[in-house]
């Protein structure tokens, strides 16, 4: 009796250790779990005119590599502009500050990100920053309407104050 | 002598109904007496949780690789396949998952824990319990409805991540899908809280359901083989309806 009660618990024991252990491999496996977990960051914040589908914590890339995600979103009320926080990874805090930040789409219907460019400059960005030189994220409809009424390839596309276009 | 009348269906489904609700209340107001019987919670869970791995193993299995198969051939129409793994996942984590276990464990496990105290009614041992002043409802009842609560949240997380390793196996190994396109879109899509655990606690209200529903049956089974019979139909029958009704209802609450 006592024999078969020992195995009983061990049996359980052993279900929920395997429950358990089925929910932590879909949490950090299955999900952007690991992501979160982020160690020290800073804010810079950027202005867009328009940030399109951009959602809270969509990552920043540099080269394609994730090295913060967004903190914020809000509405500048004066100057009606979105105003973006990137909480960048103190890992990677020698960004100059003439970088430029730009909202790109993965793939043609995935997550949108920020992506930023670096520049030159020898100055760092430092928390509480703003990164001067951004791109809005590209609207399908504002090209449709570009192609439908100009069609005229030497008209350049109007961004917001981003004389260089940065590439991700 | 005039024979009693017959109620009508709605007056029986009324009555099931409200006995069902009195029940429930019973077992709740059992489960801290239920507490000095631990032993006998433990061995429920392996009864009604251990046992029925191998069943939940199985078949998600299978669901995640039919799934996989079936969304490649239509996601390819659109040229989408790299979505492939968000879809798997969070198709099995929020729907299939949890109601397709559901729908085994009534099978698997409600039957068997109906069976069981509806033959402990039918050969008297629940009375020969309350003779002896064991309270069956803190000793039978109430560890049979705490283990489903455990057991099942716990066998749903063993059927998803066998469902994703079998979607994985049939799309990348076997179809030739980019193993980082669908590791990748699936992590970028599919949040802790809004996918996961939303599914595990749909999967803990289903667990609390099928046990309430499988112990009622049993206890107020008809003392004869026939009505054990019946009540095991029963818990099958009424298990299932309630889970798919209730899942559209948590849905529609929880998006």
């Amino acid at each position: 009796m006592t024999q078969s009660k020992r195995s009983f618990q061990i049996g359980s024991g052993l279900f929920i250790l395997l429950g358990f252990a089925a929910l932590a491999y879909l949490a950090t496996q299955t999900t952007s779990l690991a992501n979160y977990r982020q160690g020290d960051t800073y804010v810079v914040k950027a202005r867009f005119s328009n940030i399109g589908q951009l959602k809270l914590r969509a990552p920043i890339k540099i080269a394609g590599v994730r090295i913060g995600s967004v903190q914020s979103i809000a509405l500048d009320d004066k100057a009606l502009d979105a105003v973006v926080e990137l909480a960048i990874d103190t890992r990677f805090a020698a960004l100059p500050d003439d970088s430029a930040a730009a909202i790109f789409t993965s793939g043609l219907l995935g997550d949108q990100y920020v992506g930023i460019q670096p520049g030159g400059s020898p100055d760092v960005l430092k928390n509480g920053d703003e990164i001067v030189l951004t791109q809005s994220s590209m609207q399908l409809e504002d090209l449709i309407g570009k192609f439908l009424v100009g069609g005229d390839s030497k008209t350049p596309a109007k961004t917001d104050g981003a004389e260089a276009s940065p590439q991700p | 002598m005039s024979l009693p009348r017959r109620p009508s269906v709605v007056a029986e489904s009324l009555a099931q109904l409200g006995s069902a609700g009195l029940f429930l209340f019973g077992i709740l107001a059992a489960i801290p007496r239920s507490l000095r019987h631990f032993q006998e919670t433990v061995r429920q869970v392996w009864f009604v949780g251990a046992m029925s791995l191998v069943i939940v193993m199985t078949c998600g299995l299978f669901v995640g690789m039919v799934l996989s198969l079936q969304l490649y051939y239509t996601l390819s129409i659109f040229g989408g396949t790299a979505a492939l793994g968000t879809v798997v996942a969070l198709s099995l984590f929020r729907e299939l998952g949890p109601v397709v276990t559901a729908l085994l464990f009534a099978g698997r496990a409600g039957t068997s824990v109906t069976a069981e105290i509806g033959l402990m009614r039918a050969t008297d041992q629940l009375s020969a319990m309350e003779m002896m002043a064991v309270d069956p409802m803190a000793y039978v009842v109430a560890p049979r409805f705490i283990a489903g609560i455990l057991a099942m949240p716990l066998l749903v997380c063993v059927f998803n991540a066998l469902g994703i390793l079998g979607a994985h196996l049939v799309g990348v190994s076997w179809l030739g899908l980019d193993n980082g396109t669908f590791w990748g879109n699936m992590t970028a899509s599919v949040d802790v809280w809004k996918d996961v655990v939303n599914g595990v606690v749909k999967s803990t209200v289903f667990g609390a359901v099928i046990a309430l529903i499988a112990t009622f049956q049993g206890y107020t089974t008809p003392p004869t083989s026939e009505g054990v019979a019946y009540a095991t139909t029963r818990t099958v029958v009424s298990s299932s309806i309630v889970v798919l009704a209730l899942d559209f209802v948590m849905t529609a609450f929880l998006m």
